[in-house]
């Protein structure tokens, strides 16, 4: 049976994983390379054997069997193909399976690179990657096992076991529950791929940093081995967030893309570190500062990795009741607290190797500010750490349950987050090492003028709001200051080489992926911080009941009801749809069908917004209810969003970016002056 | 002058007859963005980090209806929000602050202030090389940059 095939291969990677784990040990015990060579073997081969564990599940949820309790719980027969195959991440046990086959994939990978170089690193790589793989298998094979399937007794009563119980036969009911009905998204395919993607690639460069603690390696070679991984890393992790946004603005149907829910913020804290950590990186690769820092920095991006992923499956979110009762809860707090101390005590052992002689020489130098905006991300991940272990707290020591909102947390990160702009603006513009506020005043009061203006121009147009007003400001600045950089450095290539300033900046991109693809990102980021402050600051609702023909107004907008119709879909769902004549000024525009999914088997409703997206807002309108039967009269709640699309283009700008920064360069030498990297090839070869 | 005083004295006890009557009688009905306003601050009793207007279980929509009749009967937002915190601080979109809850007011400013203290501590420090003062560094990319930009002026 498949299932026998899928389980065997999985309980096979995982004693692999021991034992690659045990070899890379012995190796580096015996100082025998052998031992390593036969650990790396093991890591390679532990992903074939996932993808035919994870392929015989995708085989049993497609061909819908049921025997498995997995599939039993996560598929149903109404379900098309792309559900069923996607439901692999779909529940607990599959997800789990689902993320120890992408950290097997990321472990073969860092196998295969050249290790020539880092030899001394290589077992240590080893014993890191299988380890974290090895706890993720031991979640699946003993606590939450997909294979596991169903069996009835003489008694009638139904369990769940991997073997056959004497006297027991196979228990197969007729239908599954079917996946949760808000899962049954586009986005939701994507997005749980994409962050799941981005906790396993962290864990590679966490492994190089660990393996440079043990061996006592003070240099930044695990830094430089492992940029790209950390920008891919960081890449899925944005990509999942984004995509995970877009899923709650199109389907949890509260007019809003991000709640500050704990299982958002889960995400999001590494998000947090492991951008503080791009940044801080820098430093040592120029200055040979803050070698304690930035290891500190992956070691908590790492634990918040499986932090985030504890929250999500333990279930300790919904109450610490659920946390004590879940088997796996207790085996995460226990692989969190002892990768934290162990990583810990690691780094203090090696604390006086890695001081470093450099100093810092002025408090305005690139250096410094990258301090400041580490500072910045560090005091939001607090925020956050604090807003969802607070009420988890506050339920073991008082009993009572506590609810941290929004509010908590826009009214604390807001500041932090202006602050994080303003720096993205002044900080390109400041020189490593030293800096001085009139070389920084003089770098920058070209941008600083051109935003003043645009600040005129919004208060000119009527703006009034003074947050609004900062956050506009701040945003026109960075702008400036990134589209200068581009400028400069286009220029100076064009009148070099005598190019075209279009081809110049394209070449001049081309040179300097890592810069220049950081630039992109600061753009992006804009482009999203314009949205969010349209959104918090502008938005409007309304809601009220429309018989047919009446009308509902918000804004210079105003919904008419014209029609509501109700059927039923071969996948199991009771749509009601309304049809809404949507006008602006008065004119009509066109029409919108905000709807009601109910999933039968689930009895759970979703709903579906009617929108009108354009750059300026979208006219988002939900169908809260409506007289059954003759749908005489409905009840719509009417959203406008202003600049809401600005946060989806920016998150594009965004991707581009890292993929920009991310891409290999072709050349270490310096765009502007080719010549000068001739003449050093030159020299060195004659030298050579 | 007698009669002025005999009219006002007529108009108070009228009014104090008449006064306590209107406050005890409903209000006008309130609109449904006037309870969602309220709503967007409590949080669903059933589905965990759900605002109630955003809530679409029974429940919520019952706790709105209540809503609704409070404010008809004249309750302030303030009172509303503390008649269904009697259902506990969770329904609460922030906690009430007071005894164990004051720690999440005060202690991310608390470590963020310490934090900025520190390096505040260590920025200060920081002191540019006398050798260094006349000629700010920049790095390699830059300092080329603008030379070149500088020779072709």
């Amino acid at each position: 049976m498949i299932a026998d095939l899928g389980f065997f291969s999985l309980l096979t990677a995982f004693l692999l994983a021991l034992y690659g784990c045990a070899a890379a040990l012995v190796g580096v015990r015996r100082n025998d390379p052998k031992w390593v060579a036969s650990a790396r073997a093991a890591a390679l081969l532990s992903f074939p054997l996932l993808t035919i564990s994870a392929l015989s599940l995708i085989y049993s949820l497609i061909n819908l069997d049921f025997q498995i309790e997995y599939v039993a719980r996560v598929t149903s027969h109404s379900m098309p193909l792309y559900l069923r195959a996607t439901a692999l991440w779909g529940g607990q046990a599959g997800s789990l399976l689902f993320w120890s086959w992408l950290m097997s994939a990321f472990a073969s990978a860092a196998m295969l690179r050249d290790w020539r170089r880092d030899r001394d690193l290589q077992p240590w790589v080893i014993v890191v990657c299988l380890a974290t793989l090895g706890f993720f298998l031991s979640l699946v094979i003993f606590f939450e096992n997909p294979f596991a399937r169903m069996w009835q007794g003489v008694t009638g009563a139904v369990w769940t076991s991997i073997w056959q119980p004497t006297g027991a036969l196979p228990y197969i009911p007729f239908d599954g529950n079917g996946l949760n009905p808000l899962l049954r998204h586009p986005g939701m395919i994507i997005h749980p791929p994409m962050l799941y993607l981005g906790f396993v690639s962290f864990v590679i460069p966490f492994a190089f940093a660990i393996a440079a603690l043990v061996t006592g390696r003070s240099d930044d070679r695990w830094i430089r081995v492992t940029r790209r991984w950390t920008l891919v890393a960081w890449l899925f992790l944005s990509l999942g967030l984004l995509l995970g946004s877009r899923w709650a603005y199109d389907v949890l149907g509260w007019g809003g893309y991000w709640g500050w829910d704990p299982v958002e913020i889960a995400a999001f804290m590494p998000w947090l570190t492991g951008t503080a950590f791009l940044h801080s990186v820098m430093i040592q690769e120029k200055r040979a500062l803050f070698k304690h820092w930035n290891l500190l920095l992956i070691i908590l991006t790492y634990d918040l990795v499986i932090f985030g992923t504890f929250l999500t499956r333990s279930g300790v979110l919904s109450s610490v009741h659920a946390f004590a009762q879940s088997a796996i809860g207790p085996m995460f707090f226990a692989f969190i607290s002892i990768t934290l101390i162990a990583s810990l005590a690691l780094l203090s052992r090696r604390w006086q190797i890695l001081k470093s002689d450099v100093q810092m020489t002025s408090m305005l130098s690139r250096e410094a500010l990258f301090l400041l905006n580490n500072f910045l991300f560090i005091s939001i991940l607090i925020i956050c750490f604090l807003g969802v272990i607070f009420p988890l707290a506050s339920e073991i020591i008082t009993g009572q349950q506590i609810t941290v909102g929004p509010v908590y947390y826009e009214s604390a990160t807001g500041p932090l987050w202006a602050a994080l702009l303003l720096l993205m603006g002044v900080a390109p513009l400041s020189a490593w090492r030293v800096s001085t506020a009139r070389t920084l005043g003089r770098a920058m009061w070209w941008p600083f003028i051109g935003s003043l203006l645009v600040l005129a121009a919004l208060l000119f147009s009527g703006l009034r709001n003074p947050g609004a007003l900062l956050g506009f400001w701040l945003c026109a600045f960075v702008v400036l200051v990134t589209l200068y950089e581009f400028w400069r450095g286009a220029r100076a290539r064009s009148q070099s080489k005598s190019e075209g300033f279009g081809l110049a900046l394209w070449r001049l991109v081309g040179r300097n992926r890592r810069r220049y693809g950081g630039y992109f990102i600061h753009l992006g980021v804009v482009l999203i911080a314009i949205g969010i402050i349209g959104i918090e600051f502008f938005q409007q609702e309304t809601q009220g009941r429309l018989a047919i023909g009446e009308r509902l107004e918000l804004g210079e907008y105003a919904i008419e009801y014209d029609s509501l119709a109700e059927w039923q879909t071969d996948d199991g769902r009771l749509i009601d749809r309304a049809v809404l004549n949507l006008h602006k000024g008065g004119e009509f525009l066109r029409q919108i069908y905000p709807r009601q999914d109910f999933y039968m088997e689930a009895q759970q409703p979703m709903t579906i917004p009617g929108m009108h997206s354009t750059w300026e807002s979208d006219v988002y309108v939900l169908l809260v209810g409506w007289e059954p039967i003759a749908a005489d009269s409905a009840t719509f709640k009417m959203f406008v969003n202003p600049l809401v699309n600005w946060v989806w283009m920016g998150g594009l700008v965004f991707i581009i970016g890292t993929l920009v920064a991310a891409w290999p360069e072709p050349d270490s030498a310096l765009a502007i002056l080719p010549a000068a990297g001739q003449e050093r090839r030159r020299s060195a070869e004659a030298r050579g | 002058m007698k009669r002025v005083i005999f009219v006002l004295v007529l108009l108070v006890l009228i009014g104090g007859a008449v006064m306590p009557t209107v406050a005890q009688e409903d209000g006008p009905t309130p609109s449904p963005d006037q309870v969602n306003k309220i709503a967007s601050n409590l949080y669903c009793p059933v589905c965990a980090n759900v605002p109630l207007d955003a809530c679409g279980t029974a429940a919520c929509a019952q706790w709105r209806q209540q809503i609704a009749d409070l404010l008809e009967e004249g309750y302030s937002e303030q009172q509303i929000y503390d008649y269904f915190a009697q259902y506990g601080p969770g329904v609460l979109a922030a906690p009430p602050a007071g005894g164990l809850n004051w720690l999440i007011y005060v202690l991310p400013p608390a470590v963020i202030l310490l934090g900025a203290w520190l390096l505040w501590g260590n920025l200060r420090k920081f002191k540019i090389p006398a050798a260094l003062e006349k000629k700010t560094l920049k790095s390699e990319y830059t300092q080329r940059l603008e030379d070149e930009l500088k020779a072709r002026q």
